[in-house]
């Protein structure tokens, strides 16, 4: 099995068997949505169609969780203990780690993979490097599409990145639930919360609690940050993933409230439709993007569509919305 | 004193060595452990598979570390034992072992190496985080500074910085990070009045470099520091406790693997750099036999290693005389230099928050340092006889031997490993052996010092794994930086690097996805520089690199290669295992279905390769090699392109 091989088909099986809940199926999809030739497009187009809510009859299973934040606040060191807890439940987890180094020289060093403890021999858990997109530290149009697909089969699909630049608001699109990851006494969260990059994340996790009043501290500062600017719904919660671990339940259960919560159908949508954009613009750039007669254009246009209409779709009929 | 870096295979055999190296005139042993040891784990745990007896003796339990000593008397000899992440339970055996002789252990000498943090930075051979690492340490100086007041509990090391690739200024600065904060956090746990004995036992482990002037001014430099340090932060003032003691082995870095006999030049004018000036002469010498580049030295070359020294000590002058380069302008220049740049890098670390915190920002920076001689080297502005500049020899006598000149390990050794710890097991008071690791596992829970705990559990014929696995359930597992990630870009690339980087870009256009490849290092081996540097350039032409680390299974680089749809994967492997461990790799690979091609580097003997040609493995580095990094990306991309179908360049 060389990693690239095309075949007849192949987008249309890979996402079957995804629906079906075969994890086996990650890597060929992943080396099939990462694909930029021309000639994979229709496969990958197929891929997503198999895992639509017209194929599936209603959303992805998958909580798809974005976890962002500041250098240092601890996420790869967050995600081994938020692994380990997922895995004792009985869920199978996939993680998208997205490493925001800039393509100056073309190439990327994705070394969060080594940083991130899980049994490697469990088949339950699957882990993906990627390198950012074009934009500084914005999501690759293939990370999107991966989140989609392998949300059918694993019941946690975790995108990571690092807060810098346009990755929080991707991941905000992109994601059912949004977890910033902060230190205490680094005055990163309140920040994050002032400067009003991102929106208002769903979660927000203070690490390092074993580091006692600073963490206490951190989170009423955050609580009352969060009133603030009109939030009463972002749940704070201190963690330490370090032996011994605190919080950790508490954080799983906060994810799990989050997605209860959601209007799931609504949120997807939303998804599918700001990642078909982005994906447009990420093709056409920002003459596209006026030819369809700007961004507020484009987002009515897509307001109109079919809730259910998978991204590949949305993009055709974009494309097809600009005048020749 | 003299010493040579010694053992391998099993105790019996390590003993033979240590007893015929003391009737050559070697004064003290220094301890080789074998890299499962070294790391917390048994002879028949999955990861020692191909590593048991190779760098060293492997020691699993009291009946071995008897074995290892027979013979030798422990109330006369001083013993350094280069060992850090198990250097508890290995200091316990030895107390043990000194008890079954009838020996006090208030009468050991010797030292641990104990130094976690250039384990983190340089070497690999870690168990548990840093906090808990740091606090067995100072566990470790609390208890010898009254139980074995003799021994040396600590070498803090700026050895393995250099062979990371530290410049002479961030040698010293780390290395001082590193005893700011070991002594910080001794103090916690020792009375107040004690803490001039506790500055006084801490001795450094540093290395000496073949600019043998520069060398010697960066240790009259750390002299100068280790003072102030002594007096200004730990409140000390006897004269004698504020001497710095250091230990050395000099250089191996820079020893080549073409014209090795070259080796023993390098060898002798460092050895200079650490016993010209009397101010700062080392205590102890270890110098790495003219083969190290090779594999595994012989009895004979560790002994052309020791007579080197004695020729040093004996037959020249230099010990007749007092300080020889007091007042000069040239030398207190120099060394005004050095202390100027280490203490403005000393004040960078202790922005990060000192050297536990500061672990990732140092890691990146020794890799850069490295990064940038490996560039100077290729660009031919830093010259390496034999190896970039007067490379043309004649056939060398010295490597023409069927073995091609070093020692290798029989096979059975490991098979025999296991089969005695097998034994051991079972002839143990099981109860005895249980209750142990219930009162282990409850100290390290605590606040406690673990050493009661250790030499009890020595006693009762607990092993190595056993001892190791209990604190690690307790401590958590870890995965130290990589240091990779912050790594600079080639600046002004040469238009070899770009020429890379076009057919790196061709061929990823044309299969769609830009190459990817997965670099890390299978086995206990924890020395990643060779890997890091590859890591890196394979970035800079324009890969995606999914750099992993160290202490990899052969299952975790399948599982790897095949989830991160990887094009081709590098290994590298130094401690001499690649014909067990490589092998099983490649069956794990094909188990999973990647169908990749792997390449391999590290210190691999010519009459190795064939065999793991005849594995799969697509292609062979060396050391040597690393003076043409482009070469081997060029290779790589070429095998990718070959495997994809995607046709050689117009």
């Amino acid at each position: 099995m060389t990693t690239d091989t095309a075949g007849p088909d192949r987008g249309a099986q890979l996402g079957a068997r995804l629906r079906a809940g075969d994890l086996t199926a990650a890597p060929a999809a992943l080396n099939l949505v990462e694909n930029r030739r021309p000639e994979s497009r229709e496969d990958i187009a197929e891929l997503l169609r198999a895992v639509s809510p017209a194929a599936l009859g209603g959303e992805t299973p998958g909580h798809v969780i974005g976890v962002t934040g500041p250098p240092g606040a601890g996420k790869s060191t967050l995600l081994s203990a938020l692994v380990a807890a997922w895995r004792a439940r009985g869920r199978t987890v996939a993680v998208l780690a997205v490493d925001p180094s800039s393509r100056r020289s073309g190439g990327s060093l994705l070394g969060d993979r080594a940083r991130i403890v899980f049994d490697p021999t469990d088949p339950g858990v699957f882990i993906r490097s990627t390198a950012a997109g074009e934009r500084l530290g914005g999501l690759a149009p293939a990370t999107r599409a991966a989140a989609q697909a392998l949300s059918a089969a694993f019941d946690v699909v975790v995108v990571e990145t690092v807060g810098v630049g346009q990755s929080e608001t991707d991941v905000a699109d992109t994601a059912d639930t949004v977890a910033v990851v902060v230190q205490p006494g680094s005055g990163d969260a309140l920040q994050f919360l002032k400067s009003g990059i991102m929106e208002i994340p769903d979660v927000l996790v203070v690490t390092k609690a074993d580091l006692g009043d600073v963490a206490m501290r951190a989170r009423r500062d955050l609580n009352a940050a969060l009133r603030s600017v009109g939030s009463r719904d972002t749940k704070v919660v201190a963690v330490s993933s370090v032996s011994p671990l605190q919080g950790m339940d508490d954080l799983v259960d906060a994810l799990d409230d989050h997605r209860a919560a959601l209007d799931l159908d609504l949120r997807r949508t939303g998804a599918r439709r700001a990642g078909a954009l982005a994906d447009f613009v990420a093709e056409h750039g920002e003459r596209g993007l006026r030819a369809l007669g700007g961004r507020r254009a484009a987002h009515r246009w897509l307001a109109k569509q079919d809730p259910g209409a998978d991204v590949p779709s949305l993009v055709n009929a974009l494309e097809d919305q600009v005048p020749a | 004193m003299m010493r040579t870096y010694a053992g391998h295979s099993t105790a019996k055999a390590s003993n033979a060595l240590y007893r015929g190296n003391l009737a050559k005139g070697q004064t003290g042993l220094s301890i080789a452990f074998d890299l499962p040891t070294q790391t917390g784990y048994d002879p028949d745990d999955e990861l020692a598979r191909g590593e048991v007896g190779k760098v060293g003796v492997p020691v699993s339990h009291k009946g071995d570390m008897k074995q290892l000593l027979d013979g030798i008397p422990l109330d006369k000899m001083n013993t350094s034992m280069t060992i850090n992440a198990t250097a508890a339970w290995m200091l316990s055996l030895y107390i043990g072992a000194a008890a079954d002789q009838g020996v006090d252990q208030k009468l050991l000498q010797g030292t641990t190496q104990n130094d976690i943090i250039k384990e983190f930075l340089a070497r690999g051979t870690y168990a548990f985080p840093p906090g808990p690492s740091m606090r067995l340490i100072a566990d470790m100086i609390a208890y010898t500074v009254t139980e074995v007041p003799k021994w040396n509990p600590i070498n803090i090391c700026s050895y393995h910085l250099q062979e990371a690739g530290a410049t002479p200024v961030q040698e010293i600065a780390y290395a001082m990070s590193n005893a700011i904060a070991v002594l910080d956090a001794a103090r916690e746990r020792v009375p107040a009045e004690l803490m001039g004995k506790v500055f006084s036992r801490i001795s450094f482990f540093v290395n000496a470099g073949v600019r043998f002037v520069e060398e010697h001014a960066k240790l009259r430099a750390m002299g100068i520091l280790w003072e102030e340090l002594g007096r200004e932060r730990y409140g000390v003032t006897d004269e004698k406790q504020l001497r710095f003691r250091y230990g050395v082995q000099v250089n191996s870095l820079g020893l080549t693997e073409s014209q090795p006999e070259n080796n023993v030049q390098r060898i002798v004018l460092e050895a200079l750099a650490v016993t010209l000036g009397r101010d700062a002469r080392a205590r102890a010498v270890q110098l790495p036999a003219w083969n190290e580049a090779l594999g595994l030295p012989r009895p004979w070359d560790q002994q052309w290693a020791l007579r080197i020294q004695q020729v040093l000590a004996f037959e020249t002058d230099i010990l007749e005389y007092p300080d020889i380069f007091e007042g000069s302008i040239v030398m207190d220049g120099l060394v005004a230099e050095l202390l100027e740049g280490a203490r403005s890098e000393m004040a960078v670390v202790s922005e990060h928050g000192g050297a536990v915190a500061g672990v990732d920002y140092m890691k990146a920076a020794l890799v850069d340092s490295h990064r940038a001689r490996l560039q100077r080297i290729e660009a031919g502005e830093q010259i390496v006889v034999g190896l970039n500049k007067y490379t043309e020899t004649e056939e060398s006598p010295l490597t023409s031997d069927a073995a091609g000149g070093i020692m290798v390990v029989d096979q059975a050794v490991e098979q025999h490993a296991k089969e005695a710890i097998a034994a051991w097991r079972s002839e143990r008071d099981r109860a005895a052996v249980d209750a142990a690791l219930t009162e282990l596992a409850r100290v390290a829970r605590t606040d406690e010092n673990i050493m009661p705990a250790s030499i009890a559990a020595a006693q009762a014929g607990v092993t190595t794994g056993e001892w190791a696995a209990t604190l690690r359930a307790t401590f958590g597992e870890f995965r130290a930086p990589t240091g990779v990630g912050e790594s600079a870009s080639v600046v002004g690339a040469s238009d070899e690097v770009e020429a890379v980087r076009e057919e790196v870009d061709r061929v990823s256009e044309a299969m769609g996805r830009r190459i990817k490849i997965l670099v890390g290092k299978p086995g206990l081996d924890g020395h990643s520089n060779g890997a890091e540097q590859i890591a890196v350039r394979a970035r800079d032409v324009g890969m995606d690199v999914v750099y992993e680390g160290i202490r990899l299974t052969p299952s975790q680089i399948a599982k790897s290669a095949l989830d991160e749809g990887v094009h081709v994967v590098g290994l590298s492997i130094l401690s001499g295992s690649h014909r067990e461990i490589i092998p099983a790799v490649m069956d794990a690979l094909r188990e999973s279905g990647v169908d990749v091609p792997v390449v391999v580097g590290g210190i691999i003997p010519d009459q190795d390769v064939p065999e793991l040609q005849a594995a799969g493995v697509a292609a062979v580095y060396t050391p040597k090699s690393l003076g043409a990094i482009n070469q081997i990306m060029r290779d790589i991309v070429r095998l990718v392109a070959e495997r994809n179908g995607v046709a050689a360049a117009a």
